[in-house]
């Protein structure tokens, strides 16, 4: 019976590590137990000597040689006596049981085939880096040369969403849209990628060798016929490097153009004070605010942080007495509808001209000196209004703590008025700061411009590098002829993001790196300095504009670390290590904000009186323009011929035209008119109609010669007569997804007409453009666009979906929110009432603070894996965002009020959806959130359906599918990616609540209120969402914790539920609004109205 | 049978239509009907089953473009997240009724003329079910996890949720499926056994040998078939009932006002028999000049067919007429402004041609006339049958598009790839199998026929011989 040590099998040295008997104790105890049960029956003096005997029987051999010594006979394949046949022969079950076992495995391993993908760990562990925690790094975007301070969240090395940082005076924790979606511009795939030379791709070491070269001999001219040309730039790091270039190079030149700068505010600024000066404000202090065409609280550097101050002001949450004196009152004149408008006391619609006029008649009216007194005075408004006169009076109740504010888009004239009302206020020092400017060398860009293109043409210029993607080829005004000028230049470098207009007429363009993947600075626009820090390697070797510059020095071996690094060397000062990491740290550089000292802006005392010549000046241009425009208030109207007036805007979503290829950005509802990925010519209907166009008619404008093929769109409170063309469409070279869509503006856009064209004139076209708007569809019917808004706006009334009143009614009715409501009792429900033991979660929306600015609809995109869809899919309706913001116009189509109401998930107790889903994929939870369970989704779509606040959406199509590997890094690895056939929707940022009940877990600790927050909720710049615990000191297991804020808003007589009549018991609910307006003014109406009546 | 003159003159005796021309034999009966199935098929069938083909194609392609891109396809969106697609379904469950009908409910009253037509009505309920179940699966998003509707046991440990009326539609469809197919087989088990025996080729005696179950005719056979039959009348009739109920709550049980209503589920029913004779009729007119059949479909049926439609025409109308009213007298706003909207919206010309088919022309038949003449009966069962896709498309489709917040309003309109899933149904799927049963099988019963045949003692025999 002697056998071979490796036996049958089981000890088949194909596994030599594997230890003998490796099977279960149960099994081998038995085994064992077996053995010493067969010795003991044995009768008789047989004895053992040693191991090795007892070794040798068969039994435990075989339970040595075996792995599963009970099973292994199962697989004797050859047996050699009839007994081992017996014992040993396959079963026939086990045969099937294994065979089948073994098909099923195959079978599934083969049903979908895995990507292969290389798994390399880290050999050393990064410090701080717990795999699937992100990291958040400060840092700083720049929007026109203005940094705002953010925090990058990274993941595994890969910055996936931006918040903003809480400790940046720019930010105070919110953002913009820009901001938000600035991660998508990392990854776009249509970046520029290579070094061009001539259009083809070259290397870097030829460029090299050819700057180096050029560079060699210009150093020996002096720099002559050296230009360079960029955006407005605030970096600290840069003012040093054109320092050393301007000594190194005397005869080169820097030359600026922001296209959507603040052009007029530095004009306005010289008029006023002799030299320029920057204007900040603190609406804080502000009780009265008056704003002339001014978006105040959505656009410009400041908006993010005059929002919040604005929004701090008009929190009403009870009832009392002194509400009206608690709360800011804002009018705002503007003769297009903005953000700020929205959120307005009093909209007052009128012309540009008109409403400079009337900005005249109030400077008048409060007895600006210079413009009240003598006979001679050319005041256009000789008979001042009913609104400027309430207007007048209100402020001079509250001088010192009012503010007027004439934005970028009204005259250099009007802003010189509208400082020297903030002066006859005494609101300077109080609500109005002056400053020096914050941009390094401010110039008149417009005249800087046109210095270039004259040089250029005359052949003075024999080297050009634009720097940071600047477009002049695209942007410039059109009267220039830019790329005209372009031709007479020896050589052309052009550095940018996109192989861009510009760089098509180029010799070399060389890839700039995004902001996130850039050693830099920037300074925000009360002049805080702070660094810019990679979050990333640059994905194509992008260069930033520091390094570009370094290389035009000499400095070849320099990175844009070492640079950033050198320029702060001796003003950090002390020690300089300590000072770095801090300000890294921290994302704002200590000691560089508005407040005096070493490094900060100058703050100049309270600027020189604006001399009464100077005003006299301004009031007679404007009287001019408005005479030229036709405008007398002083006679009856309507005026004998009205001229067109086409205003320039920066577009609300695409800005200057710089963030076109940017899809978040460009499928972004628009405030306002909820268009996306085009802009239109925005009409008033009452000069809709007196023109008789076509709804979504084409037109040509014509401006001084000049034309353009646009189309209009009709839009409730636009001025009469006046149109309004949005910048930064119609690009042509600008990726995929960005060229080719609306209409170029800058076509028209002349450099002494930079935001208003007083006349311009308008054809119709027998054609209609087909645009994708979110809201309002009137795909079916052409001919009735505006009659879908109104039926919109009657219909959100008698549904009082908005619920709103003025602080008077407020006080009369304090439970007004309610007055028409049939919210059902609570035992009204067929299922039983569900018990919240734990969380519970709940969301409020004040309505009296958002300005529908649109940051929390891109922060969710880029939070949850929103995908795209195109202009196709917007079309039928099928956008995906999560949260929308609702636009309601209501009262008269000419003088609406307009209502902005952000919509995500209601997270409804008694949700519709969840009935009827039948697989159960959309289920709820003990903590009141509807979850979705997306692999479980077989997308019926009922749902959806029976959802009144439609707030689902459906995956028609592959719209996560990422056409490229890169683009699939943007995802937030926290959140499924939604095949097609899927419903999906709000979950309240679940992912963020499973975070922090993970950390409460682990730490002991409860939540912290201010360590979880919704992505709306984060990025909202007026803190109009809040979101949180509804059970936390009050009822269930957290009844011993503090109060969330989310309770407290709740508690408010003005919360209300949407749509509660239908018993769906809403989570998330809305903060009525309540308008402060000035009772002598009852009704919001414009002074033209009363000026007719 | 005798009527009066309303003039007082005197009474003139009109001779009631009979369900069996007069002269027939069980012989000429079962000669005529069999020789359909034995002939050669006529020209024109393999031009119409050609024509039928091709539309099957054409579905064909828009169901594979449908599984290549995904339900994006279609015209639907949010906020009408259902189209074409459950509009089809209604419409085709709805046809699917009137057969069970007329086997099952009128069988068990005893409603001889319905002998002539059951067979081929259950033929069309099949088929029409057939087109209907197609569609809640293509529909989804993914359609193919549609088994996870099914309760079945599984590793995920999970079942589907029953308080969902879809799962509640599963069981509905998938037993008056079953049920349908049943009753039919079981039917025309007697038939295949004749068939059988007179089939001239061999593949076509085995085929009917095999499908006849071994049917000898013996009197034991005879009573075990005739109280299967009876049986399965007996568990068809609530179907006829309970299917379209079911499927109106798909819509009631939901919140969307247009939906959420109390008077779906008998409003549904009638509109469903409605549409149902409406499709008999249109099937069985042609067919009937097309196979010379105009001895066993008399003028007796094309009447009776008439006066059901009349009469589920009025109920449905009074649906149409009772919604409005509830609308108005809840003075609830939701639903007011649906039905306005509904009447005067972008959708008016959809409703108002639904008025014009399902509720003004059908009341032509009011006409002895009218009803006498095949072309007129046609014309309006195609008004019928084209009113209620215009009924369901109205009610899924126009309350969806404008529900309850303002802001989420659009509008929708079916694409191309919709109109080739639709039409190919109707022209494709469903005309296809209706093709191939009146070319294979005997579409009308022969051994019930034979009842009716002088001699055989059964009431319809002997007013037939009357």
């Amino acid at each position: 019976m002697a056998k071979s040590p490796k036996g049958k099998c089981g000890a088949k040295p194909s596994r030599p590590a594997t230890p003998a008997t490796p099977a279960t104790p149960a099994n081998n105890a038995v085994d064992v137990e077996a053995l010493r049960r067969r010795f003991a029956e044995r009768r008789g003096p047989e004895l053992w000597r040693s191991l090795d005997e007892l070794a040798g029987t068969p039994e435990f051999e075989e339970l040595l040689h075996r792995e599963f010594p009970r099973h292994a006979s199962e697989w004797v394949d050859t047996p050699k006596t009839p007994a081992e046949l017996d014992a040993s022969a396959v079963s026939r079950r086990a045969f099937l049981q294994l065979a089948g076992a073994s098909l099923a495995l195959a079978g599934m391993t083969g049903c979908t085939r895995q990507p292969l993908e290389k798994i390399v760990p880290y050999v050393r562990q990064p410090e701080q880096l717990i795999p699937g925690r992100p990291l958040f790094f400060a840092t700083t975007l720049t929007l026109s040369g203005y940094g705002t301070g953010v925090l990058a969240e990274s993941h595994e090395g890969r910055p996936t969403k931006i918040e903003g940082n809480p400790d940046h005076p720019a930010s105070l924790g919110s953002t913009d849209i820009f901001a938000q979606a600035a991660v998508l511009d990392l990854y776009d795939p249509a970046r520029s990628q290579q070094i061009l030379h001539l259009g083809r791709v070259a290397t870097s070491s030829a460029f090299l060798t050819e700057i180096t070269a050029l560079m060699a001999a210009k150093e020996a001219r002096q720099g002559e016929g050296m230009r360079l040309l960029t955006g407005a730039v605030t970096s600290p790091t840069f003012a040093a490097q054109i320092e050393e270039l301007a000594k190194r190079f005397p005869k080169a030149r820097w030359h600026r153009w922001e296209a959507a700068g603040s052009h007029h505010q530095r004009a306005a600024a010289r008029l006023a004070f002799g030299k320029p000066l920057d204007c900040r404000y603190d609406l804080s202090r502000a009780d009265v605010i008056v704003t002339f065409d001014a978006d105040l609280l959505a656009s410009g550097p400041g908006a993010v942080v005059y929002a919040r101050q604005f929004a701090d002001r008009r929190r009403v949450r009870e009832n009392s007495s002194d509400l009206a004196t608690k709360m800011n009152r804002l009018y705002a004149v503007e003769s297009t509808p903005t953000s700020t408008g929205t959120v307005a006391d009093h909209r007052l619609r009128l012309p540009p001209a008109e409403l400079e006029a009337f900005l005249a008649a109030l400077a008048g009216g409060l007895g600006v000196a210079g413009l009240a007194d003598g006979p001679g005075t050319p005041n256009p408004m000789a008979r001042p209004t009913e609104a400027v006169d309430a207007i007048a009076e209100d402020l001079k109740a509250h001088a010192g703590s009012s503010l007027v504010v004439a934005g970028e888009f009204t005259s250099p004239a009007a802003q010189l008025l509208a400082h020297a009302l903030n002066q006859a206020l005494g609101n300077v020092g109080k609500t109005v700061f002056y400053s020096d400017p914050v941009e390094v060398d401010p110039v008149d860009h417009r005249q800087s411009l046109a210095e270039l293109v004259r040089d250029m043409r005359a052949g003075q210029v024999d080297l050009l590098v634009m720097l940071g993607g600047v477009n002049p080829v695209f942007t410039a005004p059109a009267d220039l002829e830019f790329a005209e000028a372009l031709k007479k230049v020896a050589l052309l470098v052009h550095h940018g993001l996109y192989e861009d207009e510009t760089a098509a007429y180029c010799h070399w363009h060389l890839p700039a790196a995004h902001a996130l993947e850039s050693w830099g600075d920037a300074r925000a626009f009360d002049g805080t300095a702070s660094f810019c820090q990679p979050l990333i390697e640059p994905l194509y070797d992008g260069k930033t504009a520091h390094e570009v510059l370094a290389l035009l020095l000499g400095h070849t071996a320099s990175t844009g670390y070492e640079l950033v690094r050198a320029a702060w060397a001796e003003k950090l000062g002390g020690d300089f290590e300590a000072a770095f990491r801090k300000a890294l740290h921290d994302g704002v550089i200590a000691g560089t904000g508005p407040a005096p000292a070493a490094g900060a802006v100058a703050v100049p005392a309270a600027p020189p009186p604006i001399a009464g010549a100077a005003l006299t000046q301004a009031a007679a241009e404007i009287a001019a323009a408005a005479a030229a425009a036709g405008v007398s208030l002083v006679a009856p109207h309507p005026r004998p011929a009205p001229r067109l007036a086409l205003s320039f805007r920066p577009d609300p979503t695409i800005h200057d035209g710089s963030y076109a290829a940017n899809v978040w950005l460009q499928e972004l509802p628009k405030p306002l008119t909820k268009l996306t990925w085009d802009n239109a010519v925005l009409i008033s209907p009452a000069t809709f109609q007196r023109l008789r166009l076509e709804v979504n008619g084409k037109v040509e404008i014509e401006v001084a010669g000049r034309k353009l093929l646009a189309a209009v769109w009709v839009l409730p409170g636009q001025a009469d007569d006046t149109l309004t063309l949005s910048l930064g469409y119609g690009r042509r070279r600008a990726g995929e997804n960005g060229s080719g869509r609306g209409f170029n503006a800058y076509v028209l856009r002349t450099a002494d007409a930079l935001w208003l064209a007083p006349a311009a004139s308008l054809r119709a076209k027998d054609d209609v453009y087909v645009f994708a708007c979110t809201q309002n569809h009137h795909l079916l019917e052409w001919k009735t666009g505006i009659k879908e808004d109104i039926l919109a706006g009657k219909e959100e009334q008698e549904r009082n979906v908005v619920r709103t009143a003025t602080v008077a009614e407020f006080g009369r009715d304090p439970e007004f929110a309610h007055a028409r409501s049939e919210a059902p009792p609570r035992g009204l429900t067929l299922y039983p009432n569900r018990e919240y033991k734990g969380h519970s979660w709940g969301m409020a929306i004040d309505l009296n603070v958002c300005t529908g600015c649109s940051a929390c609809v891109v922060a969710c995109q880029a939070e949850n894996n929103v995908p795209v869809v195109g202009k196709e899919q917007v079309l039928k309706h099928r956008e995906m965002h999560w949260i929308r913001i609702d636009r309601y116009f209501t009262g008269s189509i000419d003088e609406p009020q307009i209502h902005n109401q952000p919509v995500p998930c209601m997270q409804c107790e008694n949700a519709p959806c969840e009935v009827v889903c039948p697989v159960g994929a959309t289920s709820h939870s003990d903590e009141g959130l509807n979850d979705m369970t997306y692999n479980r989704c077989v997308g019926t779509r009922y749902c959806s359906n029976n959802c009144p606040y439609k707030v689902r959406r459906f995956n028609f199509l592959r719209y996560s599918d990422p056409s490229s590997p890169l683009i699939a890094m943007v995802q937030n690895p926290d959140v499924t990616v939604r095949m097609h056939g899927v419903m999906e929707k709000c979950t309240y940022c679940v992912q963020r609540i499973e975070h922090a009940k993970i950390d409460s877990k682990v730490t002991g600790q409860p939540i912290q209120e201010r360590s979880l927050k919704t992505a709306c909720q984060q990025a909202c710049p007026t803190q109009a969402i809040v979101f949180g615990d509804l059970n936390a000191g009050k009822s269930g297991e957290l009844a011993a914790q503090p109060p969330w804020e989310v309770a407290k808003w709740k508690a408010s007589p003005l919360n209300y539920g949407l749509l509660e009549e239908l018993n769906t018991r809403p989570r998330t609910t809305y903060l009525a609004k309540v308008t402060n307006p000035n009772p002598r003014l009852a009704a919001p109406a414009s002074a033209r109205t009363e000026e007719r009546t | 049978m005798a009527t009066l003159d309303l003039e007082g003159r005197q009474p003139v005796y009109v001779p009631p239509p009979v369900v069996l021309a007069p002269g027939h034999t069980p012989e000429t009966v079962t000669r005529k009907i069999s020789s359909i199935i034995i002939a050669k098929a006529p020209r024109w069938w393999y031009v119409a089953f050609g024509i039928s083909f091709c539309f099957l194609m054409m579905f064909l392609t828009a169901v594979t473009w449908l599984f290549v891109r995904g339900v994006g396809i279609w015209g639907i969106n949010i906020p009408a997240g259902w189209g074409f697609a459950i509009v089809n379904f209604v419409w085709w469950i709805g046809i699917g009724h009137a057969g069970t009908l007329i086997s099952a409910i009128l069988l068990l009253l005893r409603q001889d003329w319905r002998t002539s037509i059951n067979r081929f009505a259950e033929a069309m309920t099949l088929c029409a079910v057939a087109c209907a179940g197609l569609f809640p699966v293509l529909h989804l998003g993914r359609p193919w996890l549609a088994y996870w509707l099914i309760p079945y046991p599984n590793t995920m440990g999970l079942w589907p949720q029953f308080r969902s009326p879809l799962i509640w539609d599963v069981f509905a469809v998938s037993t008056y499926a079953t049920v349908s197919l049943i009753f039919w087989y079981v039917g025309m088990v007697p038939d295949l056994g004749t068939m059988r025996d007179r089939a001239p080729g061999k593949v076509s005696r085995i085929v009917f040998g095999v499908l006849s179950l071994g049917w000898r005719g013996s009197t034991r056979h005879w009573h075990n078939y005739e109280s299967a039959y009876l049986l399965l009348a007996g568990l068809a009739t609530p179907l006829v009932l309970s299917v379209h109920t079911v499927v109106s709550f798909d819509f009631a049980i939901g919140i969307v006002p247009g939906w959420h209503s109390t008077i779906f589920p008998p409003y549904f029913v009638a509109g469903a028999i409605f549409d149902g004779f409406a499709m008999v009729l249109t099937l069985v007119l042609p067919l009937r000049a097309a196979f010379g059949l105009h001895d066993f479909i008399t003028a007796r049926h094309l009447h009776a067919m008439g006066k059901v439609m009349l009469a589920t025409g009025l109920v449905v109308f009074y649906g149409y007429l009772i919604e409005i009213f509830f609308a108005w007298y809840s003075a609830n706003h939701d639903e007011w402004f649906m039905m306005k909207n509904r009447m005067t919206g972008p959708y008016w010309f959809v409703w108002a041609a639904l008025i014009l088919c399902n509720g003004l022309i059908p009341q032509l038949l009011w006409s002895w006339k009218v009803r006498s003449s095949p072309l007129a009966l046609f014309l309006i069962s195609m008004s019928i049958n084209i009113g209620m896709w215009l009924e369901r498309f109205v009610i899924v489709i126009v309350s969806l598009t404008r529900d309850f917040l303002p802001s989420s309003w659009a509008p929708y309109r079916g694409t191309i790839w919709d109109w080739m899933t639709y039409l190919g149904t109707v022209g494709g799927v469903f005309l296809c199998l209706m093709f191939l049963f009146v070319r294979f099988l005997p579409m009308i019963s022969m051994s019930e026929m034979r009842t009716l045949t002088p001699g055989s003692g059964s009431h319809g025999a002997q007013e037939a011989a009357s």
